[in-house]
């Protein structure tokens, strides 16, 4: 702790966020950034603390992440808008919530795609698959296609299965520099951070277009720095508050063209073995953990798990090297932040 | 921000609108039954939400039009299970309608069965008071 020398945080630290936790901690912190854009923030901070620290800003960066939703009372469901929001009196008298926002993103894309619930519900049993191996994970079990559509409508046309966990739970992360990654005792176990994007969508003016994530900006950006492109990618932690946002996200990130994601998670392609992307393989939100209401964080852990080789020998992707972490925060329905990391192994 | 929240015409809840200086105009139509839309005197962009400038232009030259009212599903929820006031009005439809105008209106769908809404259908707005002279939008089918 006395290294750090720089700390990153979101809308989850207690009291005056950054200062309070840097107080409890006893951090000397002389940058510090505390941008804000809901399960999206962490990988952002990645991205953020990467260019501090080629600024020569600082050296070694703190990134924290914790919530108690599950057993602190913190609502999962509430829609965004806080009543001071300039949106409030608009978007607060339908009786909007989360899952009632996302629904209409799968609503529209179900239209616009001819994507269908089965379609939704592999991505939930590709994820509950990888969860039977996390012995922390908070959903063990694996279910069928058929148990997906055969669980409670929430908001038509999500299912209860189609929606992410409520749970407890945190992470932290440490970016540093290059000279001191080359000092550590383990210095293999570094990743590196190879591109990073990132992009706020809003309601534009009115016109929102629910088919798509800000994935679509953020993602070309991660590519274009990392000098990689979507087909060299050997796992992926996308973001899956719901099955929705999997789903568009994997189409915004080129892995499949748009309006096919129904059609690329239908053939298998997100499973550990035998998949053409890999992903989740902790469970991911939907299964494993969804820690704070907020997913980004986990994102970023199973994707450095993978490319240090430490993920569950049953899910570990062979001589893993290109990883992709992205996170969506926000509400999807309405105004959301978008982050991507693309990492390479050391 | 609970408010009071009383049951609309609709039979689904009507919070308490507190205006804002941007907003003023917006709501104190809705007394007369009238949805007004800003449109921008310089780009001709029309505005959604109500504010007192142009996000397309950045103008601050702003009229006030009067939205036929009519418009279709752009996309609808079924809620299943609401939260706060909304727990005991379920199942309800939430919906973005898109005016004739352009604007994309989040809302909700009343005065039909929940399982006959689908995305494309034309609705009209459909007033819902508040108790205090003014009255929230809501839509329904035309």
């Amino acid at each position: 702790m006395n290294d750090v020398d720089s700390y990153f945080c979101a809308g989850d630290a207690p009291g005056f966020g950054g200062i309070s936790m840097a107080d409890y901690w006893g951090l000397n912190v002389r940058y510090t950034d505390t941008t804000e854009t809901g399960g999206s923030s962490y990988l952002a901070h990645v991205g953020h603390a990467a260019a501090a620290i080629a600024a020569r800003k600082c050296h070694v960066a703190l990134i924290t992440l914790a919530g108690k939703p599950r057993t602190g009372g913190q609502q999962a469901g509430r829609s965004g808008a806080s009543s001071d929001a300039p949106e409030a009196a608009f978007e607060s008298q339908w009786g909007s919530n989360v899952p009632n926002m996302y629904a209409q993103a799968a609503a529209r894309h179900m239209y616009e795609y001819g994507t269908t619930s089965a379609q939704l519900a592999m991505i939930k049993v590709v994820a509950s698959q990888h969860a039977s191996h996390n012995p922390n994970a908070f959903l063990r079990n694996e279910v069928t296609v058929q148990e997906v559509l055969d669980s409670p409508m929430v908001a038509d046309p999500l299912h209860r299965l189609d929606c992410c966990v409520v749970t407890d739970g945190g992470g932290a992360l440490i970016v540093v520099s290059p000279e001191v990654a080359r000092s550590l005792t383990q210095p293999e176990r570094a990743v590196n951070v190879l591109g990073h994007g990132e992009a706020l969508k809003h309601s534009n003016n009115g016109r929102i277009d629910l088919t798509h994530t800000g994935a679509v900006w953020s993602g070309p950006a991660a590519f274009a720095e990392a000098r990689v492109t979507p087909k060299d990618i050997q796992y992926a932690s996308i973001y899956d508050s719901f099955t929705i946002t999997v789903l568009e996200t994997l189409e915004d990130l080129g892995f499949c063209e748009k309006g096919s994601g129904g059609r690329f998670v239908e053939s298998g392609a997100l499973m550990a073995r035998g998949g053409s992307l890999p992903f989740n393989t902790d469970g991911g939100g939907l299964s494993n953990n969804h820690p704070g209401n907020r997913g980004g964080m986990t994102k970023v852990i199973e994707a450095v798990r993978q490319l240090r080789g430490e993920a569950h020998p049953e899910v570990q992707v062979a001589n893993c090297e290109l990883a992709l972490a992205h996170g969506t925060g926000g509400n999807l329905g309405t105004r959301s932040g978008s982050a991507t990391l693309i990492l390479g192994r050391s | 921000m609970a408010g009071l929240v009383r049951t609309g015409v609709s039979g689904l809840p009507v919070r308490k609108v507190e205006p804002t200086l941007e907003t003023q105009a917006f709501w104190d139509a809705t007394a007369t039954g009238k949805l007004l839309l800003p449109q921008c005197n310089d780009c001709s962009a029309i505005i959604w939400y109500p504010k007192e400038f142009c996000p397309a232009c950045t103008s601050q030259h702003i009229s006030w039009i009067e939205s036929t009212g009519n418009g279709v599903i752009y996309s609808f929820s079924i809620t299943r299970k609401g939260i706060g006031a909304w727990v005991d009005i379920a199942p309800y439809v939430v919906a973005y309608v898109e005016l004739d105008e352009g604007p994309r209106v989040l809302t909700n769908i009343v005065g039909c069965s929940v399982d006959d809404v689908a995305i494309g259908m034309a609705v009209k707005v459909v007033f819902d008071d508040t108790g205090e002279g003014m009255a929230i939008y809501r839509f329904t089918p035309r």
